[in-house]
């Protein structure tokens, strides 16, 4: 594979948008102009699980503004697409607390609101489990986890060698339920035309436009022209924005009633807990078994996590783990408690951010106990190919991330005794992590490039969430046709356009910029440099040849410095440093946003992060952002990030890896080992806590 | 959303017969707390009296060298003022270690002072809570009480005061000014109440924080003028750096002579239904050596009662340790200050 020739990728082009998001002017899915919507507000379950056996609706209808309300008897059918959390208003079942069960449509949100207050809607209670335990009897094997990798893995003995090592660290962590909370909610405009045909326009704030068309189009047996989706700007995601949830389709199902009319709904803050979706709670049993010197024999990494009874969804907590470290016995495997809740989804580093606490503290551990150097013990078991499927690595670099963190952190001077540097009443300590995501490519795209008025109009249904999307796909494109990029007009986030994937698993450069590479390949043979007005081409995602012969990921090493106040135990993190390999990085500016953003993610996972289920009720207690703490800014402090040279021919034309989640993996890991290198106190759960 | 009247009285003679003329009346300050129960179902007032062009904004110096602080005066200001910071630091300090910078903006005196307890149960009207309804039961015990109280708290409540600013007020022997409506319809009236005084615990009834009654409006905050005041210091710990509520927070002020604890004055945030007075442990420590072991034993007087909450969901035990920590950190810091 040719490796494209940087003139713009590598530079720090300023965001396309970033004039329209900083005047205010840039307009989210609320902010779409449409005549006269009607608002809803939905009633939701009050119990975990059961029946609604009575709703009576005649005293909403009844407050003045109020234009309908939908019930499960007299909503409109929808198509079985295969996803229970979707089936909303269509039965009388509760599976979760918070689940919608009626709606109230009206002239103003304020009427809708208290009008679906009105709602009196009677249950059959049924018992119900929303606190996470792993010794339920219910725990069963995954059957599939959420990044369709294998649920187990085994090769060797690893039990007979970890009972036979010369140390052994056996551990187990925790990690709780962890709720996405973008500043935007999830939004949704709808509305159904008023003639008679059978088509939808929604404005959504999604990570992905063609998903959210296509579920809609199934749900309502539509084709796929029929349903058009808009998501111009996006005030975050982190995986919940990535597929609809009920939400969404209860606003679609409302708009269906009232064809002609638009109608509009941004979730409150309160049903972010509740109705889209959550990073699951996981224990992990480590066991690292070594000889003196620090090779590691064999390691178990067996994980349960917690999911919904609902629809299931596996964490794929331990998978990660499976590329890190050299050991000829080894193990990963993933189990799932069912609970009466919405089923969890993906978030930020799904798998990799939970799994690299587990691993990475036991590591350190095994350190410890060894005597031996953080950093050397996993240059010391740094593979030579990928330890389990045997393939060689396009490349791994993770190794120069730790030699090159380590200079920058002054990582020489480290006292190898914990607790042994108190400064003005904090004691001080440092760790490091390793990190790892896959280089991910999602196929199904498709660009087009057109010549228009000495323009090339670049079109591909992708979504900018923030982490700069339209910048860099017009600096690829404009590499790929060999122009500047003010002759470049990148078109996203409309089903208008051509299809584009979601901007999930940190795939979006990836693949929608090897599709619009193909594209501009095809343009240029066929119009060359200097086209005429109207020349046209276009590619779907071209397949990478070298998948499975390579394997293919970013890598990276976490540092932090911990302080923890002597008298009172508060913690805080003074120094983070994250040093990454992550092939070609294409646009330095918007690159250190995110690598900086993956961080601030697992800092907030260390210290914060945290959704309390309550369980004599079935719900999030803690559900707004006073009770869910998310870092302050006061919380980050001195925090850096950089990357080191990597050539990658393999990944895909641009030579990148994706670097959206990266920042998170590990983070969390490094603070935990650097607060018991400053303390000698381990602390094996999330958020770490040493008070009292 | 619930219809309720609006009316901005201007002056408070006729606020306070607005309020005390309607059982569902209630003021409105800087809303920062009451517009979110508003919006919560929490608060469901009939009538809304707002204070706008009611309350004093002044903070004065008074002629016997005490400070006057207005009801009406924005966090933010007072905080800001030279003779508070200069003379009051613990009440700077508290009232910066509070909430956010756009809240201090909004956030009255006055209002700050009569903010609710908060409990997430107290704030979720799908959970039981005796607080707002004295025929449910509490939901904190047994649930989410990491936030919650360790002393003076009820079977029936065991919510936290949330102020930071009346905790240091409740150290500095503030006084409140209140105007409240005649009981007997010869004219209004006012009254001088001790902050100490001011709050109430739980007990039997906790949906009332404080001992003021319906229509009674604070008008001003009198600090006294004391040297010791000046020597003070706030200090508050929680779950972030900034933008949480305190687990403990400490308001102190501390005169050391000759190694020995002359006088010292002790509150305590974050561990009660009312900003917590330490007088148990302002005994032990006058006459005392200044040394972190008079410190903690005092702190540990001071939680000779206490009774913390242990909880599946996160109790709060651990602040039996951090009231002493906190304590005794923020007294040797004022004693070095001192000395240095």
């Amino acid at each position: 594979m040719t490796v494209l020739d940087a003139r713009v990728m590598g530079t720090s082009v300023r965001r396309v948008e970033g004039p329209d998001k900083v005047t205010g002017t840039a307009r989210y899915a609320a902010d779409q102009p449409v005549d006269a919507p009607l608002h809803l507000h939905p009633v939701q379950a009050t119990v975990a699980r059961g029946r609604v056996t009575g709703l009576d609706t005649a005293p909403a209808r009844a407050v003045p503004g109020v234009v309908g309300n939908l019930t499960p008897d007299d909503a409109p059918r929808l198509a079985d697409v295969g996803d229970p959390e979707l089936v909303v208003l269509q039965d009388h079942e509760v599976h979760h607390r918070g689940q919608y069960v009626a709606a109230v449509l009206a002239e103003t949100p304020e009427v809708a609101r208290e009008a679906a207050g009105l709602v009196v809607v009677t249950y059959e209670d049924l018992p119900q489990t929303t606190a996470f335990d792993e010794h339920s009897p219910e725990r069963h094997p995954a059957a599939v986890l959420a990044n369709y990798a294998p649920p187990t893995s085994e090769i060797g003995d690893p039990d007979a060698a970890l009972d036979a090592a010369a140390v052994t660290v056996r551990a187990t962590y925790s990690t709780p339920v962890q709720h996405h909370s973008p500043m935007e909610p999830h939004t949704t405009i709808a509305a159904w035309d008023d003639d008679g045909a059978e088509h939808v326009v929604l404005y959504e704030s999604s990570q992905g436009v063609a998903g959210a068309r296509d579920t809609v189009a199934a749900l309502f047996g539509l084709g796929e022209d029929d349903v058009e989706v808009a998501s111009p700007h996006v005030g975050g995601g982190f995986g919940t924005k990535g597929a609809l949830h009920a939400g969404t389709v209860l606003t679609v199902l409302a708009a269906r009633t009232v064809p002609g009319r638009a109608v509009k709904r941004a979730l409150s803050r309160r049903e972010m807990f509740e109705t889209v979706g959550h990073r699951p709670a996981t224990v992990q049993h480590l066991a690292l078994g070594a000889s003196a010197d620090g090779r590691l024999d064999a390691f178990t990494h067996d994980v349960v996590s917690s999911t919904a009874r609902m629809e299931e969804f596996g964490e794929p907590t331990a998978t990660g783990t499976r590329a890190m470290y050299a050991a000829p016995h080894r193990r990963t495997s993933h189990q799932l408690v069912p609970l009466d809740v919405d089923p969890p989804t993906y978030m930020r580093a799904p798998g990799e951010a939970p799994g690299s606490f587990g691993l990475e503290c036991a590591m350190d551990e095994l350190a410890v106990e060894l005597g031996i150097d953080p950093i050397e013990l996993r240059v010391r078991n740094e593979p030579e190919v990928h330890p389990e499927s045997g393939v060689p690595f396009s490349t791994r670099n993770l190794v120069a991330c730790l030699r090159r963190g380590a200079e920058r952190f002054g990582w020489s001077s480290r006292p190898a005794e914990p607790r042994a540097r108190l400064v003005d009443g904090w004691w001080h300590g440092t760790g490091v992590a390793a990190a790892m995501f896959p280089a991910i490519r999602f196929p199904g795209s498709t660009a087009v490039i057109r010549f228009r008025h000495g323009r090339y109009e670049v079109e591909i249904g992708a979504t900018d969430i923030g982490q700069g999307a339209r910048t860099v796909l017009t600096q690829i494109a404009a590499d790929a046709l060999g122009v500047p990029v003010d002759r470049i007009a990148v078109a996203i986030g409309d089903t208008a356009l051509p299809q584009g994937t979601v901007a999930g698993g940190s795939s979006g450069t990836a693949s929608w910029g090897s599709t619009i590479t193909e594209a501009a390949d095809r343009f240029r043979d066929k119009w060359g440099d200097d086209p005429e007005e109207g020349a046209e081409a276009d590619a779907a995602t071209p397949d990478n040849p070298w998948a499975g012969e390579l394997s293919m990921a970013a890598y990276g090493a976490q540092f932090a410095e911990v302080a923890v106040h002597a008298d009172t135990g508060e913690i805080r993190v003074p120094r983070l440093l994250g040093v990454y390999a992550a092939g070609r990085i294409l646009n330095p500016t918007l690159a250190r946003s995110q690598f900086l953003g993956g961080m601030v993610w697992g800092l907030s996972m260390a210290l914060h992060e945290q959704s309390i289920v309550d369980p004599r009720f079935g719900h999030v207690i803690n559900h707004d952002l006073a009770g869910y703490h998310i870092a302050a800014h006061a919380d980050v402090r001195e925090m850096e990030a950089e990357w080191i040279e990597e050539y990658d021919p393999y990944v895909n034309p641009m030579g990148s890896k994706g670097i959206g989640e990266i920042g998170i993996v590990g983070t969390a890991a490094a603070i935990a080992n650097a607060a018991y290198h400053a303390t000698g106190a381990r602390v094996r759960s999330l958020p770490l806590d040493l008070f009292g | 959303m619930r219809p309720f009247t609006y009316a901005r009285p201007d002056d408070a003679g006729a606020a306070v017969a607005a309020v005390g003329a309607d059982p569902g009346a209630t003021f409105l300050a800087g809303g920062t707390n009451l517009l979110d129960h508003l919006k919560l179902g929490v608060a469901a007032p009939s009538s809304l009296v707002d204070l706008a062009r009611v309350t004093s904004t002044e903070i004065t110096e008074l002629a016997d060298g005490g400070l006057r602080i207005g009801a009406g005066a924005l966090n933010s200001d007072v905080a800001a003022a030279p003779a508070v910071r200069r003379n009051y630091p613990a009440l700077a300090q508290a009232l910066l270690a509070g909430a956010s910078g756009q809240l201090r903006n909004m956030a009255t005196t006055g209002g700050n002072l009569l903010q609710r307890t908060r409990c997430a149960y107290f704030a979720d009207t799908t959970t039981p809570c005796t607080k707002r309804d004295l025929s449910q039961p509490c939901s904190a015990r047994g649930g989410w009480a990491r936030y919650h109280a360790i002393l003076g708290a009820s079977e029936r409540c065991i919510a936290t005061h949330p102020s930071d600013m009346a905790v240091a007020l409740v150290a500095l022997d503030a006084t409140v000014h209140v105007l409240g409506p005649s009981e007997t319809g010869n004219g209004q009236g006012t009254r001088t109440i001790p902050i100490t005084e001011l709050y109430r615990l739980p007990g039997d009834d906790p949906t009332r924080d404080t001992v003021l009654h319906h229509g009674e409006l604070v008008t001003a905050v009198d600090l006294p003028a004391s040297p010791l005041a000046a020597r003070s210091a706030y200090r508050k710990v929680r779950d972030r750096a900034s933008y949480a509520f305190a687990l403990v927070s400490v308001a102190a002020a501390l005169e050391v002579r000759d190694g020995t604890v002359a006088d010292v004055r002790l509150a305590l945030g974050g561990v009660a239904h009312k900003p917590w007075r330490a007088t148990r442990a302002e005994d032990a420590l006058r006459g005392a050596p200044a040394t972190d072991e008079s410190y903690r034993a005092a702190a540990r007087a001071e939680l000779a009662d206490a009774e913390p909450v242990d909880s599946p969901l996160g109790g709060n035990r651990f602040k039996l340790d951090l009231v002493v920590g906190t304590v005794t950190e923020t007294l040797r810091r004022l004693a070095g200050e001192q000395h240095s």
